[in-house]
């Protein structure tokens, strides 16, 4: 049957040849994240040489190593944690809702951080509640979502997924209102955590752990991922417990989207199109994909904060600007090479 | 956790055993107290009107569902002294729909069916992706491995379907509707593939498909459970319950039986 071995061959997709070499995905990843990195402590309005980096974050003195060691690398961190967050939360929503249209953000874990963050800021709190608040925020989003989503235990994924749409927009009518009622002079502040600002995030190192640790939890249960995303019925029928799973799933993925939120606020785009970026060019398989899915969400941030502060210094953009800005051309590009049209 | 194993299956227990079983949803009953009990190498057929519960009973003999009275049991022991994983070595669910909501190659759908088979950190090695190819050619989709299950027509991403779960490789087929989208030769090739399976030697296989063709259950089953959408239930061997007259009642339309070269078909008439 000739036909047949030809379309199949046409249907080929590099994704599939791809898969076979994990390692070499991950030392690309790994190299990319790297160069990333680098460039977010080697730009900026203080000239710094490559050589004086490694120099400065083996603790050589001066002014040049200063500004390294504590503006420029607590903030590359803190944008690239946030990104592996956001990447990470979102590629295990698009599993949990079983769409690809959903984002960390869906459930309203964002719209209940804003709520709480704004608040504070409108109050004037110090930064330290602002960030307490935003993440309490986001808790109580989490547990009214669950709460009400799980309420008469039928615990089904529309009704989670409606649940989680609507009291997001009761955040977001709760944030206009925020906005409109605020004192002009901290309306602007407001809209940069809005859109989301690594500017003040000062110490990334929890975020990181919490990544990390994330990344080691999830990893031993990727595959049964693969086996929930094609259906929660074969799911429990191949021996996965789907009803443990989804729950563990919802809650990490909404730790995980409370703390990046926290960290640099509702940076937008992120979680939704870097697990589809990586489906593309990897395939969909989760013990490729979530891993690949939190190093590339944290590279294309720390690109994105980077060229934030620099490209029109000293006039500082919106990081979620940035990632919309580089994302998109990048998305569209590899949706129009893949002859499927579908991520 | 040996001891464990060693105790599953019962040796000598039939495949599935349901005891007095009744299942109610919402606030209908769907059949009466009935038992059924499936030896090695003998396939029962569900038949019924849509809506009858035929998807439900069959997810109640796959324990995906508490039966509201009564037990299932599958290798002499209920579900619930069967560790997932083991269950899902033993019996196995083709579902009535397959979701693709994420492209992915056939091959990789089909190796899904492995997950019970893989340790935590296992991942599938050649000799799974040999069973998958060896499932997908005996459902006449070789060939297709890379092709992505959501440019598949109805019909072969049902194969696709079977073959995951003939990857599985359970003991138990549980097969919801199977000939779904499947055209007519390859509806015999399904039937056929199964039956092969249940005969081979050296394994000790059983199967229940839910089927919508009177004809094809004459011909394929040992057993058969016709509900009749009120509550009833008639079950039992397949001369016993293939009648004109109680299908006709079930399905609610007059039924000829005709003998024709030693073969039973049904004409509506």
């Amino acid at each position: 049957m000739p036909a047949v071995a030809l379309r199949g061959e046409s249907r080929l997709s590099p994704a599939m040849r791809r898969r076979r070499a994990p390692l070499a995905i991950a030392a690309v990843l790994l190299s990319a994240a790297a160069m990333a990195l680098l460039w977010a402590l080697v730009a900026g309005d203080l000239p710094v040489a490559a050589t004086d980096v490694f120099a400065a974050l083996a603790g050589a003195e001066g002014m040049g190593a200063t500004v390294i060691r504590e503006l420029r690398l607590p903030r590359a961190l803190a944008a690239f944690a946030c990104g592996g967050l956001l990447a990470t939360a979102g590629a295990l929503m698009q599993v949990l809702l079983r769409n690809p249209l959903a984002d960390p953000y869906i459930l309203g874990i964002s719209g209940g951080a804003a709520v709480g963050a704004l608040g504070a800021m409108m109050l004037g709190a110090a930064l330290f509640w602002v960030d307490v608040s935003a993440f309490a925020g986001a808790l109580a989003a989490m547990l009214l979502v669950f709460g009400l989503a799980h309420g008469d235990g039928s615990w089904t994924q529309t009704r989670l997924l409606l649940t989680g749409v609507i009291v997001a927009a009761g955040c977001g009518a709760a944030v206009s209102l925020m906005l409109a009622l605020a004192p002009d002079t901290r309306v602007m502040s407001m809209l940069f955590w809005m859109m989301g600002d690594a500017s003040a995030a000062a110490r990334p190192w929890p975020a990181l752990a919490v990544l990390a640790l994330a990344l080691v939890a999830v990893m031993p249960y990727a595959r049964d991922l693969n086996v929930l995303a094609r259906g929660e019925l074969s799911a429990r029928a191949l021996g996965v417990r789907v009803g443990h799973l989804r729950v563990a799933l919802y809650v990490l993925a909404s730790l995980l989207t409370a703390t990046a939120v926290t960290l640099v606020g509702s940076v937008g785009f992120v979680g939704l199109v870097v697990p589809h970026l990586v489906r593309l060019a990897l395939g969909n398989d989760q013990r490729v994909l979530i891993p690949a899915a939190a190093l590339a969400g944290g590279t294309l941030l720390t690109l994105a904060d980077t060229a934030a502060r620099t490209v029109m210094a000293p006039q500082q953009l919106p990081v979620g600007v940035l990632t919309a800005l580089i994302g998109v051309p990048v998305f569209l590009f590899l949706l129009s090479r893949n002859p499927r049209g579908t991520p | 956790m040996n001891a464990a194993r060693r105790a599953l299956p019962v040796d000598d227990a039939p495949l599935l055993e349901a005891e007095r079983l009744a299942l109610e949803v919402g606030e209908r009953w769907l059949c009466c107290e009935f038992s059924l009990s499936l030896a090695a190498g003998e396939c029962l057929v569900l038949l019924g009107p849509n809506g009858a519960g035929k998807t439900t009973l069959l997810h109640t003999l796959a324990g995906l569902r508490e039966p509201t009275v009564g037990e299932v049991r599958i290798g002499g022991l209920p579900y619930a002294a069967w560790p997932a994983l083991e269950a899902a070595r033993f019996r196995g669910l083709l579902a009535q729909q397959q979701p693709d909501p994420f492209a992915a190659s056939v091959l990789e759908t089909v190796l899904v069916g492995r997950h019970p088979h893989l340790g935590r950190w296992g991942w599938e090695g050649p000799q799974d992706v040999a069973i998958a190819r060896a499932a997908l050619e005996s459902v006449g989709l070789a060939g297709f491995e890379q092709r992505d299950v959501q440019t598949l027509s109805g019909g072969e991403r049902q194969r696709v379907g079977i073959a995951t779960l003939l990857a599985q490789a359970p003991r138990l087929f549980l097969l919801d509707e199977p000939l779904n989208h499947l055209d007519l030769h390859h509806q015999i090739a399904a039937l056929e593939l199964f039956q092969r399976l249940l005969r081979e030697q050296g394994t000790a296989r059983g199967s229940v498909l839910v089927l919508h063709d009177i004809n094809l259950a004459a011909r394929y089953a040992d057993h058969i459970i016709l509900l009749d959408g009120r509550g009833g239930v008639i079950a039992g061997d397949r001369d016993a319950v293939l009648r004109a007259d109680l299908l006709g009642q079930a399905f609610g339309h007059p039924l000829r039986r005709i003998e024709h070269e030693g073969r039973v078909v049904f004409l509506p008439d």
